[in-house]
């Protein structure tokens, strides 16, 4: 190799290098911002300087002290609840639908498959005050059990990606389990969970995170019923027009507490979510 | 399981000389309960009398006024001895719409069930003719775990999608061809069919409906493929370059764009819109750099706006899809890059040749569905700039509102469901327009057997 050629490669390297660091800059710059707005000492939305006069950590302590108008504490175990149920319940139906329609052929699979399809294209928010008033018949509006529902009730369609997975698995496992005597109940215990560790990883976390960060379902289910808000309905209240100037600071404190949990799994998940969109592709 | 016409089997089942599968008809069970199969007999007689109940206690009260949606509202009369006024409860347009869908799908439901029993009925009478065994309750039972394990696994699923998904669109479909506004919110006032009014209104009736509707639709197209190509073109380059071979720490760079995106979108977003307004961060900053003396209107200029949400769009999807192209990207197979050096291709001739085409036919469906995704793409609308600026000359609408967001706020605050509900059935025929020309393209429905 030519000493020129090198002299290139280095300025190749160097200049990739700052582009992306000037990338990852504005990239990361909002994330510092929340940061430093989360421990700024001084209230207010807007500020006519950049950097913090001074520090603290009180809006933090407030968040969780300071429950008279907005009880974040409780907004807290309100989310986690819905969030665990709704996550059990969502894993759960989305492995068995997966498996019917990749594994046990039947007269309506087909049937069933398009009619999955075609649910799902309809706007999820075209059906909410039908959801509303559904739940208002039956009693259940304005409380978190109808919210675990919404989260979780619709898991039927959204089978594609563990779907493809279990396509993936083998079929001459099953075959040879059916010799040896194997029910389809065994079959899915058996042999189709065990190998789908990481399809179940997935999809768990995803229903587990959705309840954290949805603020739409729950302001049509839960109305004015301060006492059963989710963090996120909770923290979007604070920033509005009448509390935005006492509570913006605290706002950026509660976004720090929900955000950090989901961020560590987004760094752990990121292997099987470029597996999960590629793989996923057929759903539209 | 025999394949067989429904019709003819119930004309099959009629004809039969056995009394009890024809007493079947009328009275569920009963061939089941002559055979020996008792507790099976007994389950759908169970649920015969339930049906019943429930069709006459309370299904029956709403779809009698399926027709008219109700007739007499709940009026306020004064009452002279108490010296206030009394409520008399009339109709209410909208439970009788809600249950009357819900009367339907379980009768339904209930229709399925008696054919099955119809069909148990001359099977089991079969059996019994040829003297061969009947199953007992018991054994039944174990076929749900093997050759009918699907009914097992799909009755729960099922039952949770018709509840909240299948009988909420149909209502909301139905809600389409009403007057149900504003000005027709019952009890106090009903709404009724209008048939396809609303559509006419959206189309061309009514001159600034169907102004705004087009407006907000033209602009839902622009920013769907703005959003998407923006995003595809920077994304793929973006993982071109943290994939070079020339650069180091390949994970840290990936996780510096990940976690802007793992911060949940309504903090992220309401922060960036903070920053645009006017006293915002973004306008302080550049002024005390000195490039502006007065603060930009970001929010407050449709064409400034418009920019806005495309380029705040990018810094939401550019990790998405740099993760998916650095998915791809490693999964190329490497004896196509090999054979293709032993041919002479240079480095650029085996990007054209051999990465473009690999990503872009891998990631085409990815991309369809993204494109769908953006035509849907609410929180980023909604949470940056509420879908302003306000357009006097739209109706309920502003500059930056897609479809989605128009629906929502009709919804939400305008109570406007007839409307609401006609604009999110053109978005259905939108979406499922590009899904299914995906759909059909990628062939991995036909092909789903390809791996097994």
């Amino acid at each position: 190799m030519t000493k020129r050629k090198a002299a290139r490669k280095l300025r190749a390297a160097v200049g990739l290098h700052a582009v992306l660091a000037a990338l990852a800059a504005v990239w990361l710059l909002p994330v510092a911002w929340l940061l430093l707005s989360s421990l700024r000492q001084e209230q207010g939305a807007y500020t006519p300087y950049l950097m913090p006069r001074a520090f603290t950590l009180g809006n933090y302590a407030r968040l969780f002290t300071d429950t008279s108008l907005f009880n974040f504490p409780r907004w807290f175990l309100n989310t986690l609840f819905v969030a665990l149920c709704s996550c059990l319940i969502t894993t759960v139906l989305t492995l068995m639908v997966a498996y019917v329609y990749s594994r046990l052929r039947f007269r309506s699979r087909k049937a069933l498959m398009n009619v999955s399809l075609v649910l799902g294209m309809f706007p999820g928010f075209m059906s909410m005050i039908a959801i509303y008033h559904f739940m208002k018949a039956i009693g259940l509006d304005q409380t978190l059990l109808a919210l675990i529902l919404v989260y979780s009730g619709g898991a039927a369609l959204n089978y594609y990606i563990v779907k493809g997975f279990f396509d993936t698995i083998p079929k001459s496992l099953d075959e040879a389990a059916t010799i040896d005597g194997a029910t389809r109940h065994d079959i899915f215990w058996r042999i189709i969970l065990p190998s789908a560790k990481p399809v179940i990883a997935n999809t768990a976390i995803n229903a587990f995170i959705a309840p954290w960060v949805d603020f739409i379902f729950v302001s049509v289910i839960m109305k004015d019923n301060y006492n059963n808000y989710t963090v996120a309905k909770g923290l979007y209240t604070m920033v509005d027009k009448a509390n935005i100037y006492h509570y913006y600071t605290v706002f950026c404190a509660g976004a720090v507490v929900v955000a950090l949990p989901i961020v560590l799994l987004f760094i752990r998940l990121q292997k099987y979510y470029v597996a999960g969109v590629t793989s996923g592709a057929v759903k539209g | 399981m025999e394949k067989g016409n429904p019709l003819r089997e119930i004309a099959a089942a009629a004809g039969t000389k056995d009394w009890s599968v024809r007493l079947s008809f009328v009275i569920m069970g009963t061939a089941a309960i002559r055979y020996g199969q008792v507790i099976k007999g007994a389950l759908y007689l169970a649920a015969q009398v339930l049906f019943a109940l429930f069709f006459a206690l309370f299904g029956w009260r709403y779809l009698r006024h399926f027709g008219t949606l109700g007739e007499t509202a709940q009026l306020r009369v004064w009452d002279e001895q108490a010296q206030i006024y009394q409520r008399v409860p009339g109709d209410n347009s909208m439970l009788i719409l809600l249950f009357s869908v819900l009367t339907v799908a379980v009768t339904v439901a209930f229709l399925l069930v008696w054919y099955c029993n119809l069909k148990g009925a001359r099977r089991v009478a079969r059996l019994a003719a040829q003297g061969r065994h009947i199953n007992t309750f018991r054994e039944d039972i174990s076929t749900l775990l093997d050759e009918r394990f699907h009914i097992t696994l799909l009755s729960a699923p099922m039952l949770t999608v018709a509840l909240f998904t299948a009988l909420p669109i149909v209502f909301m479909i139905l809600i389409a061809f009403t007057n149900f506004d504003a000005n027709h919110q019952p009890p106090g006032r009903l709404f009724t069919w209008t048939g396809l009014a609303n559509v006419a209104d959206v189309f061309l009736g009514n001159e600034i409906k169907a102004h705004t509707f087009f407006g907000v639709l033209g602009w839902t197209l622009v920013w769907a493929v703005l959003a998407t190509f923006t995003n595809y073109l920077l994304g793929m380059l973006l993982a071109i370059a943290i994939n070079h071979k020339a650069v180091r720490l390949k994970k840290l760079w990936r996780t510096c764009f990940m976690i802007a995106i793992a911060i949940p979108q309504f903090v992220s977003l309401l922060l960036i819109s903070r920053a645009l307004e006017s006293s915002g961060a973004i306008n302080v900053a550049l002024q005390q750099l000195g490039w502006i003396s007065t603060p930009l209107p970001f929010m407050t200029n449709p064409a400034l706006a418009r920019l806005v949400v495309v380029l705040v769009n990018m810094w939401i999807g550019i990790p998405y899809t740099m993760m998916t192209f650095s998915g791809v990207l490693m999964n190329i197979p490497g004896d196509l890059y090999e054979s293709a050096e032993i041919d002479g291709a240079g480095p650029v001739r085996r990007f054209f040749t051999i990465t473009l085409p690999y990503m872009v036919f891998v990631t085409t469906p990815a991309t369809i569905t993204t494109f769908v995704g953006n035509i849907n793409n609410f929180n980023v609308i909604y949470l940056l700039t509420a879908g302003g600026p306000f357009a006097l000359d739209y109706y309920q609408a502003g500059k930056t509102d897609l479809l989605v967001t128009w629906l929502y706020k009709l919804t939400v605050n305008q109570q406007d469901y007839a409307l609401a509900s006609t604009i999110g059935i053109f978005i259905f025929m939108i979406v499922s327009v590009c899904s299914l020309s995906v759909y059909n393209r990628t062939g991995a429905v036909r092909k789903e057997e390809m791996f097994q």
